[in-house]
């Protein structure tokens, strides 16, 4: 006596089998088509920009004329906000972290700072350049100078750092901190010695990774007014400048058809850019990551 | 256990030095622009410190080119100019954050009440002429020369859904689909005093900071009308038609001449009269900028003004200093 229908299983398998292929299939489209259109977009921001890319520029700056434009001014301007975004960002950063992971006890107070910091991380980019137009612009003063974009930066993606930072920290292993008292050392001595050194790679890669967006960021500069037309460079912290966002958004607006091709050459350059912000990111956790 | 002290250091050491060389490079910065059309100027004495401005971007082309050219004739006076609209602008100078404001409409009421309560005295100067141009669809055949009375009607909010026939009865009967720039800017300004009274714009438009996303919607859909800036009708003629209005073509010689009205509509600058006295930079700027604004208008796509009113400008901006 069998119990089991072979025919039957047969039958329900092959609709089975089937219906497994459809959704396979379904999900396989479905990663290729972020890979297909990221493909399309490079393919046509290399076609158009590659032909202006070239070392004059890199070396001028803006001009009416397509083949005499350069992007000296927003790149070097781009290179003076990140020298004012990482380390405000980074040290408020890891601070943060640190008394939230190692001294904060737990309770309603700090769940709730827990809380508003992930929530932060979730507030639209435009809303920091306000606030950035309210504070650092106009109640410090501080004008449309590098440090007042930088500061406002340092706020959009200082909650990526923390958030990067506490999980970095979280993932030291407590022996390793017991083992630490264990031998007389304090809490300041630990961290210093023992947790920081173990979590700086994962520290410094969520870091890197949230300066790769300040750089592409362009609504809070446009709120904030930096002004994109000017022929001179930044030579204090105080400085007019302009950034690579808002140069590229600014010649993509222009009537000329020759301006969308410098456009897509400094999208080029932001890109440039990016790719090396984040190759250091993997060298830096590849080279330290190993050591449990 | 040494090593990401290390690493900090390496990488503190290595943005100072990056922020070091940034610096270095500015001496180098004077040998880019040698092409520049004011040999008199270079023998005038050499002027430091620096000049702000912003406001519409239909003006900033213009203002680019004069900064250019300007950075050859003063290297040491530092010209920074945004773009963000003539509202955008009007808001910074009032908050006096600019010594100039570029627009392209003339200043309101509200501006110029505000203004008057911060304190700050202006004076307004022309810089070029503009024709706003109506563009439709190469496939539209039948809107061809309007009348304004007809703009108006295309135009103003009645809440009803348009077509093409509701104009003309011969015309088909299909919806109309709307571009415009967006609010911001002083060309939705213009438009809306000059064609719809400050009535309301269809809301169905579709608007955009970015005249060339309305180049491509209008140029994508057979039933579409826009309006902007003459510049962008002439960078996309073959993708365009334009539409006569009252019967005038825009062109350089009609918009010229004064006969595209109502809608050749003239670019200023709006300046900061204090600044004009106690900056000599920003005073040197605006003198060199109605120099020249004629020939860098024509060059980027604008019309220039006649003689007699570039006169006049610096005749009033003498009497600022």
């Amino acid at each position: 006596m069998r119990y089991i229908d072979d025919t039957v299983v047969k039958k329900r398998m092959t609709k089975r089998i089937t219906f497994n292929k459809v959704w396979k299939s379904l999900f396989f489209l479905a990663t290729t088509f972020a890979l297909v259109m990221l493909a399309i977009l490079l393919y046509r921001i290399v076609t158009q920009g590659v032909g202006y890319l070239n070392i004059d520029f890199l070396t001028n700056f803006a001009s009416r004329f397509a083949d005499k434009a350069g992007i000296k001014a927003a790149l070097i301007g781009s290179l003076w906000l990140m020298g004012v975004v990482a380390p405000v960002s980074i040290v408020l950063g890891v601070g943060t972290a640190i008394y939230l992971e190692e001294y904060a006890k737990k309770n309603r107070l700090n769940d709730f700072i827990r809380m508003n910091i992930s929530n932060l991380a979730g507030v639209p980019s435009i809303v920091f350049g306000l606030l950035g137009l309210t504070i650092f612009v106009r109640m410090m003063e501080l004008g449309k100078s590098i440090l007042a974009a930088g500061l406002t930066m340092s706020l959009l993606i200082l909650p990526v750092i923390i958030v990067a930072a506490q999980e970095a920290i979280r993932a030291v292993p407590n022996e390793q901190r017991e083992a630490s008292y264990g031998m007389g050392a304090t809490k300041w001595q630990t961290i210093l010695r023992v947790v920081l050194p173990a979590a700086i790679p994962g520290i410094l890669t969520g870091s890197i990774l949230a300066l790769s967006r300040a750089i592409g960021e362009t609504a809070p500069l446009v709120v904030i007014g930096i002004p994109v037309i000017l022929q001179f460079l930044p030579n204090d912290l105080l400085s007019q400048f302009t950034a690579l966002p808002m140069q590229i958004y600014d010649w993509a607006k222009r009537p000329q058809e020759a301006f969308q091709y410098v456009a897509a050459a400094g999208i080029l350059v932001l890109m440039i850019v990016l790719l090396m912000m984040n190759s250091i990111a993997i060298f830096i956790r590849n080279k330290f990551q190993k050591r449990y | 256990m040494k090593k990401w002290k290390y690493l900090t250091m390496t990488a503190v050491m290595g943005s100072a030095l990056m922020l070091g060389a940034c610096s270095g490079d500015n001496s180098t910065q004077n040998n880019n622009n040698a092409e520049t059309n004011s040999g008199q100027e270079a023998a005038d004495e050499k002027l430091q410190g620096s000049v702000a401005g912003d406001g519409s971007s239909t003006v900033a082309p213009i203002i680019e080119a004069v900064v250019e050219e300007y950075a050859g004739a003063q290297p040491d006076v530092k010209v920074s100019v945004g773009v963000s609209g003539t509202g955008g602008g009007f808001e910074k100078f009032i908050a006096g954050e600019t010594d100039f404001s570029n627009a392209s409409r003339f200043i309101k009421t509200e501006e110029k009440e505000k203004l008057d309560q911060a304190g700050i005295a202006y004076t307004e100067l022309a810089l070029a002429y503009d024709g706003l141009s109506v563009v439709v669809n190469p496939e539209n055949d039948w809107a061809k020369d309007l009348t304004i009375e007809q703009l108006k009607k295309i135009w103003t909010e009645d809440g009803t859904e348009k077509k093409w026939s509701d104009i003309d009865p011969s015309w088909p009967a299909e919806k109309i689909v709307f571009y415009s720039p967006g609010t911001d800017s002083g060309t939705y300004d213009y438009f809306d005093e000059v064609v719809l009274d400050g009535a309301d714009l269809v809301s169905a438009a579709t608007l955009s900071e970015d005249d060339n996303m309305l180049v491509q919607g209008i140029s994508g859909d057979k039933y579409a009308i826009g309006f902007f800036g003459f510049a962008y009708y002439l960078e996309n003629k073959d993708k365009l038609n334009i539409v006569k209005v009252n019967g005038i073509e825009p062109t350089h010689d009609t918009i010229e001449k004064g006969e595209y009205t109502p809608l050749s509509r003239p670019l200023f600058t709006y300046v900061k009269n204090s600044a004009m006295k106690d900056n000599a930079a920003a005073y040197d700027f605006v003198k060199f900028t109605l120099e020249n604004a004629g020939d860098m208008a024509e060059a980027v796509g604008y019309v220039r003004l006649p003689e007699e009113k570039y006169a006049e400008g610096l005749k009033t901006l003498e009497g600022l200093k």
